[in-house]
Formats: structure tokens, C-alpha cells, sequence
């Protein structure tokens, strides 16, 4: 059984799949985070690879992304940072998120190579829609890696159905037309949408963009299996960056951003952990 | 040097949108039903009758479209070499070839039902031509432009207020072109239901580049019927400016099948053995920027460089997916003007032509020159003369005050 099927799947309840972006601030601070995530409740990670020109992403993750440039992270850099992610301890799935143009640049071979090396276990990329997709889903696909997909309110059933039909790992739900980013709360169509989504597929559906508390997770509760939450967590990174970039005062900013998660947005959340 | 990819796209002529391996929708899932709307819409729209007496019935009313092709007798002369013949698109409404698009693709939003209207804007051109048809179509119109464009835009952020338009600084990235194409892409994906986005050149996701292509081939269906019947044969090169490359592909699309030469003139900036052009045939490698597989300048990680040139127009790190099928097929050929060699082609047009052209355009016009050097007096070069230079005159005057400046110092 892949470490995907394990952690990521309907029998643990509500899955909590925290985003950050690889080396915001630093690589201890990104590891740091990633196991106190873990600690959370998270059923798998997303690690956002930072990207000068990053279409999906609102203000948040692109500050977050410039802060990481800044100290030189690249997408092979993030692939290495996994491995030294799992030698502290994270055992749960890691997805690295990439746009597709720093990947085409690493090149296939060494994407994959450095991936399996480095414990990978799932690849997103946000600006490659399902008509697109079809190589590097057969690469992801020969290297045991899960190409995640992403649907939307504006996909059509003929769409949805094609892109369910070849999705691994777990449905990722658009919540909201625009970008990453908080919103206070959901546009009604959300809710059919999803239910829309799970006749469709067996996979666990999670919903991504925009979620920040509890009372949204709630909300989700019975028309998905887990929820995506970026924006609100890399905000309190940014907010926390100069603590979590100094060694002496890591840990303690991490732990301060898991009671802020657990207060706010997880309480009784999260799956049977 | 140009770089292969390493992740092969599909084989050729199997995906829609694609310019051989160029091109595609390279785009998040929340675009998508969109981008099929809009191919839908216009796929449509170009084959009814109407809608194209429509577009031609404004481009003649209101832009007063057909632009002449004028002789320039004095610059030839003095050139010596290829007759040169300049494809007025100056003498368009707001001054420049981009209000053919903005006009088809407001009469395609209108058509679609689409409410309102956004557009990107580097230079401030496009965005001009956009406030102006918004205006005309009475639609509102929101205009993202790069923060740094917006100082040094003024007159043209003004222009577009003054027109009805709302002008979005955008602070991130580099807040240039390449920004403001980001957010107003993030801004479309949000309000995509009514909202259309008028994108400025062949550039960006599938349909772009061909609806844009589409609605400036105008320019070189003119061009071509003018130059026969002027000279009784067609010419034996056409040259363009290129930074999306939506004037170039404009005058190109025509001359397709025909024995000319194509040739398009790439920004140069200080040199493109330095970090300052935006020499993306010449210098960048293969990518993905705004939706398509084409070339960029990027670092080795993938990251996109921000370019420069002395037109802001031209000031593009991207170059539309159809010019890389045309320079890696050889069709056409590419190559960068240095912010040097377009002010002296710029100065000689005005002095000896009485035509003040856009800075782009002398890019163009610069290529043309040192082409014609090369071909006979027999022979004949046609140059898009893409806009006129009235906005420019602050940008020369420094530029020529700074060259004083320097040359005043080392002659000493």
C-alpha cells in the first residue's frame, strides 16, 4: 500500500492537507513546519515550489514564494528538502506543487529521479489542465508518483468526468472562481459542485482555496472527505518569518502557528488521528 | 543557444491551439471553461457573415481603416538598395494597429454577452485602444498595467481615464507587462462569467494567439493588395517589429504562402550580450509563459527574467507561440535591434520622410533598413509601420540628452 493510500483516504474522516511553500523563510524553518503540521493532524503535505510568475496564487503565496526566491530555493532544491523533511521524522504523503515551466526546465528525467529519491509521493501542477496532462500523467504513472487534478465549479460534467476518470490520490476541489487566498465564506454553488463531484469518482475529494476556519470546514463536512488550506497558514508564516528563520526561535514560532491552527481552524476537525 | 525540452510535447497536429510544438492552454483549471467559451464564441463569430461586416463596417467608420502604404523615396535613396515601403498603421484611431484587435474582440465580448471588459497594458497602447472601444461599446473596462509602467506611462494613464477606463497598478512580480498579464489572468479567473478579457498580442493561451492573428491580419490583406496594385508584383521581403509579435503576425499572415522573405526585429535593448534586451528568439530558450509553450528568457531554474528595451511595447520576455513555429520552421527570421540602431532609424524616418514612427516600429524599420542595404534597387521590402511617435518624444528627447552627455564627456 503507497503511503498516499494510507494516509490520504475516507475512512480517516476529515482530511487536513496544510500547503506551504518550500524554503519560506528558510529549509529549517519548511522542516520545522512541515512536523508540526504532521503533529497537527495532516493526512499529506503540500510544498509549494516558489515560482517568479505564479498565475493560480494570490497575494499571500506569491509574497510567500518571493520570499523563498530570495534565498535561492528551486524546484530541485525542494525535491532534496523532502528527503531531510522525512529524515526528521514526517512520514505522511508529500505533494510537491509546481507550475509547469520550472519543471520543464529540471527536465522529466531528473524531476522523477530526485522525486523517488527524496520520497516524493505526489506531484500537482497547477497550470497544467487535464488537455495537457497526458506525458507527464504516464511518467507520474511509471514512477509510482500521483499526478493530483484539480476540477472546478466552471468544469463541465464531460470535463469532470474525463479528469475523474484519470485522477490518483485525491480530487482536488476548487472552492471558488479567482486565486488562492482566504475568503470569508463559500458562494452557495460550492455545495452542489461537490456533490456534483462525488458522483463521479470513489476517490477522498478535498477542497482547496479559501479556507481559513472551522466553521468553513464544517460547512464542508458532508459534501467532501478533506479540505486544502494554504493562504491562511503561509499568512501566519509571513507574519512569523524573521522568528522562524532564526534557529533559537524556530520551534516555538511553529508551535505558536499550531495553536493558532487548532484554535481557529482545526478544533474537532480534523479525521481520527 | 536555443535548448530542447525535456518533456517532449505530443506529437504534432494532435492537440488543438498548437503552432507545431508551440503554443496550448497552459492554464489553471478555473480558466478553462472560459478559454472553451471563448474559442467556441469565436470559432463562431469569424465564420458569420455579420459579425465580419460588423468588424470591417468600425474598423473603416471609426478607425478609418484602409491605413495607406506610402513610398518613402528620400529614405530609399539615401539607403540605397530595396525600394521601402511602410504599411501605415499609424494612422489608425489612438495611433497604432491595436485598436483591429481591441474592436474584434469587443464586438466578439458584445456578441458573447460578456458585461464588461479588462485588458493588460505595458506601454499603455493597447490599453488606450481598449478604454477607446469600451467607450464606443459603452461596456466599463478595467486596465491592469505594471506598478513601474504606471510612473512611466503617465500620459497614457491619464489617456485611459480620461476615456472612462479604470487603470490597476499591479505591484507584483516587477510591476511591468508580464505582471499585469498575471493578475489580469487572476482577475478573469474570478469574474470570468461576465467578463471579458481583451488580450493585447498573439500571446497567452489558446485561442489568443489566433483570434488575435485574426483580427490583424487585416493589416498585411491590405498591404498586399495595395503594394500589387502599387507595383504590379508583390515584395520580396515584409519586416515587423516583434516583442508579443501581434503587428508582425498582422502583416506576416498574408505573405504566408508567397515567395517573400519574413523578418522580425526583436528588441536589442543595450546589446544581447547583455543583460538588458528582450531578445527572446535570439537569447531566451523554450517555455511556458501566459498559457503556451514558446520561448522565454528565464534563468536555468525555470524563473522568468524580467526584460528590457527602450520601448516599452517591446518590453515583453515572451514572444507568441506562432512566431516560434516561424522561426524554428525557418519561415521567418528574427533579430534584435539595439535601442541604439532604433533611435537613428527613427531620427532618419523623421527627417527624411516627415513620419515620427512609435519606437517599436523603428525596431522594425531598423531591420528593414539594413535588409534593403543588402537587396537591389529592383526589389522592394515592406515595413508595418505599427505606431506613430508621439508618445516617445520624452523617452527620445533623454535618450539623445544622455548620449550628448556621454559622448560631450569622452571626446575630452
Amino acid at each position: 500500500m503507497s503511503r498516499m493510500d494510507e494516509f490520504v483516504n475516507k475512512k480517516r474522516g476529515m482530511l487536513f492537507i496544510p500547503f506551504i511553500t518550500a524554503g519560506d523563510p528558510t529549509e529549517d524553518a519548511t522542516i520545522e513546519l512541515a512536523a508540526m503540521l504532521q503533529s497537527a493532524g495532516a493526512s499529506a503535505l503540500e510544498l509549494g515550489i516558489p515560482y517568479s510568475d505564479p498565475l493560480a496564487d494570490g497575494p499571500v503565496i506569491q509574497k510567500a514564494s518571493q520570499r523563498a526566491l530570495k534565498h535561492g530555493m528551486t524546484l530541485a532544491g525542494a525535491l532534496r528538502l523532502c528527503g531531510r523533511i522525512r529524515e526528521h521524522g514526517v512520514t505522511i504523503p508529500l505533494i510537491v506543487f509546481t507550475y509547469i515551466n520550472p519543471l520543464i526546465q529540471l527536465g522529466s528525467k531528473t524531476f522523477f529521479q530526485l522525486a523517488q529519491e527524496n520520497q516524493v509521493d505526489g506531484l500537482l501542477v497547477p497550470d497544467l489542465p487535464f488537455e495537457e496532462s497526458r506525458e507527464l500523467a504516464q511518467a507520474c504513472s511509471m514512477h509510482h508518483i500521483c499526478l493530483i487534478s484539480l476540477v472546478a465549479p466552471t468544469t463541465s460534467d464531460k470535463r469532470l468526468k474525463a479528469i475523474a476518470g484519470s485522477a490518483q490520490g485525491f480530487l482536488y476541489c476548487v472552492s471558488s472562481l479567482g486565486v488562492t487566498g482566504v475568503r470569508k465564506q463559500f458562494h452557495p454553488s460550492v455545495f452542489p459542485f461537490l456533490d456534483r463531484v462525488r458522483t463521479v469518482t470513489d476517490l477522498p475529494t478535498a477542497v482547496g482555496f479559501g479556507i481559513s476556519t472551522s466553521a468553513q470546514v464544517d460547512a464542508l463536512r458532508s459534501h467532501a472527505d478533506g479540505f486544502i488550506v494554504g493562504s491562511a497558514i503561509v499568512s501566519l508564516i509571513g507574519e512569523r518569518a524573521e522568528r522562524l528563520s532564526d534557529r533559537r526561535t524556530c520551534s516555538e514560532a511553529a508551535a505558536q502557528i499550531k495553536r493558532i491552527l487548532e484554535e481557529r481552524l482545526l478544533g474537532q476537525a480534523v479525521g481520527n488521528r | 543557444m536555443i535548448r530542447q525540452p525535456q518533456i517532449e510535447p505530443a506529437e504534432q497536429g494532435q492537440r488543438k491551439g498548437r503552432f507545431g510544438e508551440f503554443g496550448g492552454q497552459y492554464v489553471p483549471e478555473t480558466l478553462m471553461h472560459a478559454l472553451l467559451e471563448l474559442e467556441k464564441g469565436f470559432t463562431e463569430a469569424i465564420h458569420d457573415p455579420d459579425f465580419l461586416a460588423d468588424y470591417h463596417h468600425i474598423l473603416k467608420a471609426y478607425s478609418g481603416r484602409p491605413t495607406p502604404v506610402t513610398y518613402c523615396a528620400r529614405l530609399t535613396r539615401e539607403v540605397g538598395g530595396a525600394q521601402i515601403y511602410l504599411k501605415r498603421e499609424d494612422l489608425n484611431h489612438t495611433g497604432a494597429h491595436k485598436i483591429n484587435n481591441a474592436v474584434g474582440q469587443a464586438l466578439l465580448a458584445r456578441r458573447m454577452g460578456k458585461k464588461r471588459m479588462i485588458a493588460e497594458t505595458g506601454a499603455g497602447q493597447h490599453g488606450v485602444a481598449t478604454a477607446t472601444v469600451a467607450a464606443y461599446f459603452g461596456m466599463p473596462c478595467k486596465v491592469f498595467m505594471g506598478a513601474v509602467d504606471v510612473k512611466r506611462q503617465a500620459l497614457n494613464v491619464f489617456r485611459m481615464k480620461l476615456l472612462g477606463a479604470e487603470v490597476v497598478p499591479v505591484e507584483g512580480g516587477n510591476g511591468t507587462l508580464k505582471d499585469a498579464i498575471n493578475e489580469a489572468l487572476r482577475y478573469w479567473a474570478a469574474n470570468v462569467e461576465d467578463t471579458a478579457y481583451i488580450d493585447g498580442s498573439v500571446v497567452g493561451p489558446h485561442p489568443y494567439p489566433l483570434m488575435v492573428r485574426d483580427f490583424q491580419r487585416i493589416i498585411g490583406d491590405e498591404a498586399r493588395a495595395q503594394i500589387l496594385e502599387k507595383t504590379g508584383k508583390l515584395p520580396d521581403a515584409a519586416c515587423a517589429c516583434v516583442g508579443g509579435g501581434s503587428n508582425a503576425m498582422g502583416l506576416f499572415t498574408a505573405f504566408l504562402n508567397d515567395p517573400v522573405a519574413l523578418y522580425g526585429a526583436e528588441a536589442g535593448g543595450k546589446g544581447t550580450d547583455t543583460d538588458q534586451h528582450a531578445a527572446t528568439l535570439t537569447r531566451g530558450s523554450l517555455g511556458v509563459i501566459h498559457g503556451a509553450m514558446t520561448y522565454l528568457l528565464q534563468d536555468p531554474d525555470g524563473q522568468i527574467i524580467a526584460p528590457y528595451s527602450i520601448s516599452a511595447g517591446l518590453d515583453y520576455p515572451g514572444i507568441g507561440p506562432e512566431h516560434a513555429h516561424l522561426a524554428r520552421t525557418g519561415r521567418a527570421h528574427y533579430e534584435a535591434m539595439t535601442d541604439d540602431e532604433a533611435i537613428d532609424a527613427l531620427l532618419r524616418l523623421s527627417k527624411l520622410e516627415g513620419i515620427l514612427p512609435a519606437l517599436e516600429s523603428a525596431h522594425g524599420l531598423a531591420l528593414a533598413i539594413k535588409k534593403a542595404k543588402t537587396m537591389r534597387p529592383e526589389q522592394s521590402i515592406l515595413v508595418n509601420l505599427s505606431g506613430r511617435g508621439d508618445k516617445d518624444v520624452r523617452t527620445v528627447l533623454s535618450y539623445l540628452a544622455d548620449k550628448e552627455k556621454s559622448e560631450g564627456g569622452t571626446s575630452k
